[in-house]
């Protein structure tokens, strides 16, 4: 959600660095400079509670927001063989959420953190993988 | 030689943006689940917590090396073969170094996942 805002804003940017005086470009990128540390804290967020493998599928979420935008606010057109890349990502988002967010339990990295909710979180999901394979 | 200087800076950018992902995603497991700790200590030690994490500073720097190679990159390639090319490239990559380097269990399920992402980033920058 926030990436494709600030890809929102850094394109507007780039629109106006080509067209507009220097001095408008500042709160632009102000703003996109905002949004993109907003991106960075709650992917870092993400990262700390699930798996590498599951944040990422789930962040490129932001191509789909970023073509609808283009679609919708911008009246861009979009054209079949993106509609296509949409839905590949759509489906392989959907494949990722269907499973377990934590499979690590290697004991160094979990024993990190002493929070009961993480604990209890990384044997659940520890379990079930187990019962998968 | 053009396409050599730029598939050369496209693998660049993927290695770096991979060691990165998997030093940042090392570090927050090393930290712990943020929302937990935030409400036991407050929001000051959970970004105490992360500053003074050295993965997480080598994480960024291999994120920062990634960007280098990428406008290193863009001199010499067109944006839309090296920019899918890239986020592509690092998809693919991250499931590998993520299995191997972070013991997370990549199953059937995540490697479909993770082509099938690849393969719709490469179609919709493309």
């Amino acid at each position: 959600m926030l990436s494709h805002g600030m890809k929102q804003t850094g394109n507007i940017s780039i629109d106006h660095l080509s067209s507009v005086l220097f001095a408008i470009l500042n709160p632009w990128v102000a703003v996109g400079i905002l949004l993109l540390l907003a991106f960075f804290a709650s992917y870092m967020n993400a990262l700390s509670w699930a798996d590498l493998t599951y944040v990422l599928p789930a962040t490129s979420l932001g191509y789909v927001l970023l073509a609808l935008v283009a679609k919708f606010a911008l009246h861009e057109h979009v054209s079949p063989l993106r509609w296509m890349g949409i839905a590949l990502i759509s489906g392989g988002v959907g494949f990722v959420a269907g499973g377990p967010a934590l499979t690590s339990h290697d004991h160094h990295l979990a024993h990190e953190s002493d929070s009961p909710a993480f604990r209890s979180s990384a044997v659940v999901e520890a379990a079930s993988g187990e019962a998968k394979s | 030689m053009k396409h050599v200087y730029t598939w050369g800076a496209i693998l660049a950018v993927a290695l770096a943006s991979v060691v990165g992902d998997i030093l940042l995603a090392r570090a927050m497991k090393q930290v712990g689940d943020v929302h937990a700790l935030w409400r036991r200590s407050g929001l000051g030690s959970v970004i105490v917590r992360v500053l003074t994490n050295p993965t997480f500073f080598l994480g960024v720097t291999a994120m920062a090396a990634a960007f280098f190679s990428l406008l290193f990159a863009l001199s010499w390639g067109d944006v839309s073969l090296v920019g899918p090319a890239a986020a592509s490239l690092t998809f693919i990559g991250n499931a590998f170094a993520a299995k191997i380097f972070l013991h997370e269990k990549v199953d059937r399920r995540r490697w479909i996942a993770a082509l099938l992402v690849a393969a719709g980033v490469a179609l919709v920058a493309g």
